[in-house]
């Protein structure tokens, strides 16, 4: 098959035994297996046959999960290296993957920071309010209080790890998924809800979906629904940053799936030029809606490997596990803020749940995929570590979780004394037109007059 | 007070607001070091550093996505896009986020970006150096758009945008960087000395973004045009020695209904001029607000003289540009000559 043989002469995959292994391309017309139902529309009339090759998932439903054909980088075998490496030098790290807890839950290698046992602990409780702040939500958009809700579920050490290892006056510009965020930099769950609601205390005045939060005050710039956009967007702010000469880096975050649009390499273009003190991150949690990260270009080689034709460093993290997470940021806005430019940070974990309450992964993915992959559960991982070290046992867990469900149903309870989306209050409707300008203009003052508002 | 042209005069609003404002900055393709392929910034790099002036790379989707990172980091970015045909890339950054920034934060982040491009054909530029976009930003709730048709204008509507809080899409009509044009392409060139818009303060001074200006009084009726066709339209009606009243819109969102409408109102009829395209331009939307505010004053139809529905020609480009003749044509048509 034409694909495979050209990966197998790259010398790069050749040499390095890390590849992801998961590639699938169908030959059209020579049959592939169960996909081949859907490919064979596709067959042209006339021959030849199977020179024209589309990628697919590994595994579609009615598949077994099966990801034994990922050849992953054992923990701790990562090299570290110093913060002003020659990015030329660390060609490794984009194929590898940088893991610091092991299958035993110990911390190794020399990405294993030296977090205390305060912060691991904050982050498994912040990670653990994350998950039930999304379940609930989750929950209550089925219940149809909420218009839309968006999970983290599976990945919830990204945004969680990677904000505590900056600073607070850091940006930050996120993609859908990054709540996360807010969490971590202590945003009220009612002002969040709030938000989600629509209501009359939403910062937004009701003008966004839900989970497009914005939030100046936590340095958490609004998520705008168009995937990407705020990668480049990130290069320019940090490049202002450098311009008043502050030591402050932006972060921001995509999917593996909108790594194929233009902002992600205008974003890589203009942080490798410029030297924009940025972390920017791919969010590899395999899927984009129903297209596997192979639609998006990792069938041919890691999304960390771009960041070698740019000439800056890439690394290629586990995601699901907090303390490389974490250690690989840290790493990453040290270079930054020392002048040494831009990273890109391939977050490599899973995506557990539905893209959206509006998607149906099982009509796409083996059901049992999330549970079947091989670098677990970002939460348990960091349970599993901290009980390993004697510092959290189970029985602290449930206290835990049952505090924190209290504290969530709490809070939701308290947002809805502001609102819900179905039967308000809401923010007034004269506030629909405002904000377009600094000044309302004539015609916008007309038609608010006209509207009887 | 100097004598300028109009790229001259771009190129000292630049100048003073780089001087007037550290958080200014100036960049685009070829903008820096060579100072820009029509000479706008000329010079700038040179005189306040490669730090404020500087060169992008051809992303122009990155150039605005940039300018408005660094607007929300407290900055003021000129952008550069080298023609108006080139913005179409920068698309989704400028209507999906530029624009919508203020609204959908609810006021919490803004981006005070002004997009600098040159527009407008009769330079033989083909379909891809002579196009006139501005409708399609017109449509766009949070935009400014803004379109000089002189030197002294040019430099005070510049400043005016790069003060502004808003984002503005600052067309500038490269016809007339040398000097006016009356549609004649076969005539001399002329240059902008002598002209009295092109005497030119050395300061900062603004022209206020959002004002329309009545560049020849008259009663018989009301010509609308901006950019180069104030020019063309002000040729047409001495040469037909008609009593018209010539309006510069200047800024075509938010547009100056009040002095639009006031001269209807008085002359009862209307031409709308534009370059662009006919079908969903900017005239249509002049007119259709014209109809609902000026019906009961109306004497006639109100016509539009623009360019053809087709893309911009290069070999038949006289014959597409919306000259003299046409514009005398549609005046008599209003006229009921």
């Amino acid at each position: 098959m034409y694909q495979i043989e050209a990966i197998d002469r790259n010398p790069i995959f050749h040499d390095s035994p890390y590849n992801q292994g998961v590639y699938r391309f169908h030959p059209i017309g020579k049959g592939c297996g169960a996909s081949m139902k859907t490919a064979r529309r596709f067959v042209p009339p006339t021959p030849p046959h199977g020179r024209f090759q589309l990628p697919d998932a590994p595994r579609r439903p009615g598949e077994r999960p099966d990801f034994s054909a990922l050849k992953l980088q054992p923990a701790g075998a990562a090299n570290k290296p110093a913060i002003d490496v020659d990015p030329m030098d660390i060609h490794d790290l984009a194929f590898g993957l940088i893991r610091v807890l092991d299958d035993e839950g110990q911390a190794v290698g020399p990405w294993a920071a030296k977090l205390s046992v305060d912060t691991l602990r904050q982050g498994l409780r912040l990670m653990t309010l994350l998950r039930i702040y999304d379940e609930r939500m989750n929950a209550l958009q089925r219940q149809g209080k909420l218009s839309f809700y968006m999970k983290a579920a599976g990945e919830e050490a990204v945004a969680i790890a990677q904000t505590m290892a900056l600073r607070a006056s850091d940006m930050i510009f996120p993609s859908y998924r990054q709540q996360g965020a807010l969490i971590a930099r202590g945003r009220e769950l009612v002002d969040m809800m709030c938000h989600c609601l629509s209501n009359a205390r939403d910062n937004l005045k009701g003008r966004q979906l839900p989970i497009h939060y914005s939030w100046k005050e936590g340095n958490f710039f609004g998520v705008s629904g168009n995937v990407a956009t705020q990668f480049c967007q990130a290069v320019g702010w940090a490049m202002a940053a450098a311009y008043k000469d502050t030591d402050d880096v932006a972060i921001s975050w995509l999917g593996d799936g909108s790594s194929a649009t233009l902002d992600f390499h205008h974003a890589m273009t203009f942080a490798a030029n410029y030297n924009a003190p940025v972390i920017l991150n791919v969010v590899n949690n395999q899927w984009a809606i129903s297209s596997h990260q192979n639609i998006a270009g990792g069938a041919r080689t890691t999304f960390a490997a771009r960041a070698i034709g740019y000439g800056i460093p890439g690394l290629r993290v586990d995601g699901n596990d907090f303390l490389a997470l974490y250690a690989a940021t840290e790493w990453a806005a040290a270079r930054a803020r020392a002048g040494h430019g831009p990273t890109l940070i391939e977050a490599f974990t899973y995506r557990a749940g539905d893209h959206s309450t509006s998607d149906d992964a099982s009509r796409y993915r083996p059901k049992d995929e999330a549970a079947a992959w091989p670098l677990g559960d970002p939460l348990k991982r960091l349970k599993d570590h901290l009980i390993g070290r004697g510092a959290w046992s189970e029985e602290d867990h449930l206290r835990l979780e049952s505090e924190l469900k209290e504290s969530v149903a709490k809070a939701y309870k308290e947002a809805i004394s502001y609102g819900t989306l179905h039967e308000g209050p809401w923010s007034p409707v004269k506030t629909m037109f405002e904000d377009v300008y600094e000044d309302m203009p004539r015609h916008l003052r007309r038609q608010r007059q006209a509207h009887g508002v | 007070m100097a004598q300028m042209s109009l790229v001259q005069a771009i190129n000292s609003a630049l100048d003073t607001e780089l001087d007037h404002d550290p958080n200014v900055l100036v960049f685009g393709e070829d903008v820096g070091y060579f100072g820009g392929v029509f000479r706008a910034t000329d010079g700038l790099q040179k005189k306040y550093g490669s730090a404020r002036v500087f060169d992008t790379p051809i992303a122009e989707g990155g150039i605005i996505a940039a300018a408005i990172g660094m607007g929300v980091n407290g900055l003021r970015p000129v952008a550069e896009i080298q023609f108006a045909d080139y913005i179409y890339p920068a698309y989704d950054q400028i209507v999906s986020e530029l624009s919508r920034l203020r609204y959908r934060s609810a006021g919490e982040f803004t981006a005070p970006v002004t997009i600098r491009t040159p527009c407008g054909g009769g330079i033989r530029g083909g379909q891809t150096h002579s196009q006139s976009p501005e409708a399609i930003f017109v449509h766009v709730p949070g935009l400014k758009v803004v379109m000089p048709s002189n030197p002294y204008d040019a430099k005070g509507l510049l400043i005016s945008a790069i003060e502004d809080n808003d984002p503005v899409i600052f067309f500038e009509p490269k016809r007339l960087y040398g000097g006016p044009f009356f549609g004649d392409h076969q005539a001399t060139s002329q240059s902008w000395r002598g002209h009295p818009k092109g005497e030119v303060p050395d300061g900062r001074y603004t022209v206020p973004i959002g004002k329309a200006e009545i560049v020849r009084p008259g009663n018989a009726l009301t010509i609308l045009a901006y950019g180069t066709m104030v020019h063309v339209a002000l040729a047409a009606v001495e040469r037909l020695g008609v009593d018209a009243e010539v309006i510069d819109l200047k800024t075509l969102l938010p547009y100056d209904m009040d002095t639009i409408a006031s001269s209807v109102t008085r002359t009862g009829r209307c031409v709308v001029v534009h370059e662009a395209p006919r079908t969903g331009g900017f005239g249509a939307e002049l007119i259709a607000e014209i109809q609902e505010e000026c019906f009961w004053s109306l004497e006639a139809p109100i016509v539009r003289v623009t360019g053809y529905d087709t893309p911009y020609p290069h070999a038949h480009e006289w014959e597409y540009f919306p000259g003299q003749g046409r514009i005398i044509e549609a005046i008599n048509r209003v006229l009921g000559n």
